[in-house]
């Protein structure tokens, strides 16, 4: 219904879709809706990513897990903060990358902003997954528990139900672009559990420790320790970035096979309906 | 283009509107999020007698008195405090790895009729600070700091605090 605003990624490429796709003034948003430039450009950034994301782990973990120094106190059980905080972070900046999908979704009505958010969900929920069962085998040791529900962990499942949610609930429908609605509203209610995750620790008492790196004044870390906590959260970053890239180029190059193929059988079906009628 | 711009604005007053809504809701909570009180809240506000809640504070310097009660298990006394006031502890069981002097600790159990806070569960709670063990000894050996009084001062100032340490000789 609104496909005359956005042109529709599911457009087969080809000479009769080019005077479509051509709105009177394009945003720099929709540049990359169209599926065949996207591809193309991810097509060439992908494999930089990917070998940026081993390259960098390759430097950051084993600096991290072998050659930084113990803490004091706790020990060799402090190197699960490499792997705890970067996915800590990933599955909150991943989730402000899925709201601002979202309002990309609800207000501009981008066909890849959608795919994107359906894409970015699963690695999202695995790393919000990972930083809980790290932060439970570190607590089980340190703090004597493998659970409790103080804020901040709360707050923290809270965020991993809504990446399940998101990722369960734009599958839920038959038609995408109603899953795809429902998502985005839901990830936009959902990101105002971000601050909560955040600032838990400032504005309660909680058995989790404030924060060490991402505060105001100097980091409480050692910087034989906060150096490749650095590299691996970038490391981890690129390969998160990466990964949800590639899943959103296989997301595109299917919907346009499904796309081809709906109408090839179109074609065979009644071959005087023209192109123009198809439903996305 | 004004059907986009609607859409935007709507999004923004929805969440305005959410927002507030949200930080409201936390405001009003503020006093029941916690998830431990200080002695200084129990002396302030004794809560009913019987009823569990948890204690958090510091263990005070040399307040720790190890014993075995009288089933094997190993059992622990000390001082609770959060500066200005404090509160004794029991506490019958296998005590955290982080239990120390100084370290922060959060207990579960109950405030008995002499004012002792008889726990059933002690977790330790540890600082935003993380140091290799050189940098803690030379902590230790200049003087900045003992552990057992407190945390560690910030990461920002060890470097610059060396050098005045070995001046001043203390």
């Amino acid at each position: 219904m609104r496909a005359v605003e956005t042109p529709s990624l599911t457009a087969a490429p080809g000479p009769s879709a080019a005077p479509r796709v051509a709105p009177a003034r394009p945003p720099v948003l929709h540049r990359f809706a169209n599926p065949g430039r996207f591809l193309r450009a991810t097509g060439r950034l992908l494999p930089w990513l990917g070998g940026a994301a081993i390259l960098v782990l390759a430097i950051g973990l084993p600096w991290a897990l072998f050659l930084s120094p113990p803490d004091w106190q706790q020990g060799e059980t402090v190197r699960l903060l490499y792997i705890h905080v970067p996915m800590a972070w990933l599955a909150m900046g991943g989730y402000a990358g899925l709201a601002l999908l979202s309002v990309a979704s609800l207000v501009w009505r981008h066909p890849l902003a959608d795919l994107a958010a359906r894409e970015l969900s699963p690695v999202g929920a695995l790393a919000c997954f990972l930083c809980l069962v790290t932060g439970s085998l570190w607590g089980k040791p340190m703090w004597g528990t493998w659970w409790v529900w103080d804020a901040r962990l709360t707050s923290v499942l809270v965020l991993f139900f809504l990446w399940l949610g998101h990722a369960a609930l734009v599958r839920a429908f038959d038609a995408p672009e109603r899953g795809a609605r429902a998502g985005a509203i839901l990830a936009l209610l959902g990101a105002l559990n971000l601050p909560v995750v955040k600032f838990s620790v400032d504005w309660w008492n909680t058995l989790h420790q404030p924060a060490s790196v991402a505060r105001l004044g100097a980091p409480g870390l050692h910087v034989g320790m906060l150096y490749p906590l650095l590299v691996c959260a970038l490391g981890f970053t690129l390969a998160f970035a990466a990964l949800v890239l590639a899943r959103t180029r296989a997301a595109v190059m299917e919907r346009r096979i499904r796309a081809l193929q709906l109408a090839a059988a179109r074609r065979l079906d009644r071959p005087e309906v023209s192109p123009g009628s198809a439903a996305a | 283009m004004t059907r986009k711009r609607r859409r935007l604005y709507l999004l923004l007053l929805c969440g305005l509107g959410l927002g507030s809504a949200t930080a409201l809701t936390l405001t009003a909570f503020q006093d029941n999020l916690v998830f431990f009180r200080s002695p200084s809240d129990i002396a302030r506000e004794a809560p009913p007698p019987g009823r569990a809640f948890r204690l958090g504070g510091l263990v005070e310097a040399g307040s720790v008195t190890r014993e075995q009660a009288p089933d094997g298990r190993p059992s622990a006394r000390f001082r609770v405090t959060d500066g200005p006031t404090t509160l004794t502890v029991t506490y019958t069981g296998v005590l955290p790895d982080l239990f120390r002097e100084g370290q922060g600790v959060v207990a579960l159990g109950r405030l008995g009729p002499d004012g002792v806070f008889r726990a059933s569960e002690v977790l330790a709670r540890h600082d935003e600070t993380y140091m290799p063990p050189e940098v803690a000894d030379a902590l230790r050996r200049s003087g900045h700091w003992n552990p057992s009084q407190g945390a560690a001062p910030p990461a920002g100032n060890w470097n610059t605090m060396a050098p005045t340490a070995s001046r001043s000789g203390s």
